[in-house]
């Protein structure tokens, strides 16, 4: 098993909730401090360092207009954690292809962070969440049919090396795709994508690419993954799907004792209680199917935030399987029935800093992860594993 | 009196079309919220005219074709329409998106059309670059929306629980469509303006009072594009008058149909 160190890059210091409709999108920028936001990246990106340093590999995200994730350009990101990073995987999650407007120019950042990180990408696409549709201003509908038009028109331009090629599509049309740098790896970097609902993973499942769900539990998790593995096996790609191409994301905080355990962890939280959004924001036109917007409009859709939300207690959210915390111990046990209870996955993306976990209790948790429970992960759970197999029926 | 429902396939579109009445043709294009077919003020309307109401694709019982995503591939589907159903010349109504359509249509044949009522019409942009000339409908709260789209909002606020799944899905898919085809430019098409001057018959703006969505401001500018349109306020109506005051609507729009 691998391990990606993330952190939304948050900046946490706002004004009380009552005094703010929504913290993404429409919350004025006069709340950002610069001099704090520029001292914040500093700390995430030592951050991210240390990860590496204790074998880790690091994963970084995007979200738009908002403070929840102050990282509008992941790419800048990830291009610093290039040259800041020896060893780590770089994992991207991801470029959400289907909000801008240029695949060849993220083919193009994507094949120099390969370059500058000697082969070190793990490059992520993603949908983006709908809060990303007004800072976007990319139309809500049609956006699965974007996304994978675009990252075949990236694909393309990757493994293309004999001068230009052209695209004329249904979104997306390009006369000369002929990128310098072309990437390190090849034939290309690993392609990632994320979903939380079963329809997209057997999508994902068809092509092979890896699949990455966030906090959607033991139940939810176990039905994403049997729909990728459906969806593989349809594509003809053969029977075993091995553990390598199943990611999990979780809050994870450990410590060496329960209670530090659980302070440390009670602050990663903020990443659920501040996600204040208002229902506008929350279910733009066309982002999902007719028929699960008919639910919304009956009031008895399952709203994946609000139900994040409502588990925000420590032990409320290891219950749900969208946390793991305590002692090294009690972590691995945690981690086990989970793995066990989905199926198995190769991938466990750590979200080990979220709000107001300072700097250096986020790197006890980091140094308490790498050392005391990721020796015992990559031991017990082998890469090569096949998937599926022991998924274990009935309720966590 | 009931609208008479068919159906009619226009380039790969299955197009639900209502009708009602008798008497010289009038299209009837609805606005973003979807067809009301049975509304009172088509009655009355069809009570001298042959009133058609084709919905638009992708709205209600029409199908969406894949390769559509414009007001202008809509205004190129009616036209056809009119082809199929024998309608060589046609009064035109038009609401709201309805009336950008109705526009687009009467800026590419208007020889086809002999009078033009357009009831809050979106579709051109002629205010300041710093303001969104229609309110984002996308980005405020439904409470809001409402307020803005009715003089009396509490009267004319649907009770989902009492609605069923047909109708709901209605809802759902009047608001996707005017995602798609109002995204982005918000609300109109920057080409339209320059086409208006093509538009020769009598022209009718119709705008109710209290309209949150198309301003008064608007209205008149828009007016202005097109030789020698009326403008005509609506009492106690926001952006809906035929459903909130249909009979005065009705009225402003027989006299223009009838002289």
């Amino acid at each position: 098993m691998r391990t990606f160190h993330f952190s939304e890059t948050a900046y946490p210091y706002l004004p009380p909730e009552d005094e703010y409709a929504s913290i993404r999108v429409t919350l004025p920028n006069r709340n950002y401090d610069p001099a704090k936001g520029a001292a914040l990246y500093d700390r995430y990106l030592d951050e991210w360092q240390i990860a590496d340093e204790e074998g880790l590999d690091v994963m970084v995200n995007e979200h738009h207009m908002t403070a929840t994730c102050v990282d509008p350009a992941a790419p800048i990101m990830l291009g610093i954690l290039a040259r800041l990073t020896r060893k780590a995987r770089l994992l991207i999650l991801g470029n959400p292809v289907a909000n801008r407007r240029q695949p060849v120019r993220v083919a193009e950042e994507m094949a120099m962070i390969d370059i500058l990180s000697k082969g070190r990408l793990e490059c992520g696409f993603v949908r983006g969440v709908p809060y990303e549709i007004l800072p976007a201003n990319s139309p809500p509908l049609r956006m699965n049919e974007r996304m994978y038009e675009a990252i075949d028109v990236i694909t393309k331009a990757w493994t293309s090396h004999d001068g230009p090629v052209s695209h004329e599509g249904r979104f997306f049309h390009h006369r000369n795709i002929n990128i310098w740098p072309r990437p390190w790896q090849q034939p290309h970097p690993p392609i990632w994508i994320s979903t939380t609902t079963p329809s997209g993973a057997k999508q994902v499942g068809g092509r092979g690419y890896v699949q990455a769900t966030f906090l959607t539990g033991f139940d939810e998790t176990r039905k994403i993954f049997d729909s990728y593995r459906a969806g593989w096996r349809e594509a003809g790609r053969g029977q075993d799907i091995p553990v390598n191409r199943l990611a999990y994301a979780a809050l994870v905080y450990v410590a060496d004792t329960e209670a530090k355990a659980h302070a440390g962890a009670e602050k990663l939280l903020w990443y659920m209680t501040s996600n204040k959004v208002p229902f506008e924001l929350c279910y733009p036109p066309g982002y999902m199917s007719q028929g699960a917007s008919l639910q919304v409009l009956k009031g008895s859709a399952l709203d994946q935030h609000a139900a994040n939300r409502g588990n925000a207690t420590v032990e409320k959210a290891v219950q749900a399987g969208i946390m793991f915390s305590g002692t090294p111990e009690t972590v691995f046990k945690q981690i086990k029935r989970f793995y066990d209870h989905v199926g198995g996955f190769g991938h466990l993306l750590n979200m080990g800093q979220a709000g107001f976990l300072e700097h250096d209790d986020s790197v006890h948790g980091i140094r308490m992860f790498a050392r005391e429970v990721f020796p015992r992960l990559k031991d017990t759970f082998p890469d090569m594993a096949i998937s599926g197999v022991e998924a274990k029926k009935g309720a966590a | 009196m009931t609208a008479k429902r068919t159906t009619v396939d226009v380039a790969g579109a299955k197009l639900e079309v209502h009708e009602i009445g008798s008497g010289p043709p009038v299209l009837f294009l609805h606005g973003g919220s979807g067809p009301t077919p049975n509304a009172p003020f088509f009655a009355t309307l069809g009570a001298k005219h042959r009133v058609i109401m084709p919905t638009h694709p992708g709205f209600g019982g029409s199908s969406l074709p894949e390769w559509l995503d414009s007001c202008d591939d809509i205004a190129h589907i009616h036209l056809e329409l009119m082809d199929k159903l024998g309608v060589a010349k046609a009064a035109l109504i038009g609401a709201s998106i309805g009336g950008w359509i109705a526009l687009e249509m009467a800026t590419k044949t208007p020889e086809r059309f002999t009078k033009l009522g357009l009831i809050a019409p979106v579709g051109v942009k002629v205010g300041s670059v710093d303001k969104l000339d229609i309110p984002d409908m996308f980005a405020m709260p439904p409470a809001k929306l409402q307020a803005m789209l009715f003089h009396a909002p509490e009267k004319f606020k649907a009770d989902l629980t009492k609605l069923d799944d047909d109708a709901l899905m209605g809802m759902v898919k009047a608001r996707e469509m005017l995602a798609l085809l109002a995204w982005e430019p918000y609300m109109h098409n920057p080409k339209l303006a320059h086409r208006l001057h093509r538009i020769a018959c009598p022209t009718l703006f119709l705008r109710g009072v209290s309209d949150g969505l198309v301003s008064a401001d608007y209205t008149k500018a828009y007016a202005k594009l097109i030789p020698g349109a009326k403008v005509e306020t609506i009492a106690a109506a926001g952006h809906v008058p035929q459903i909130e005051q249909p009979e005065a609507t009705s009225s402003l729009l027989a006299k223009l149909l009838n002289t």
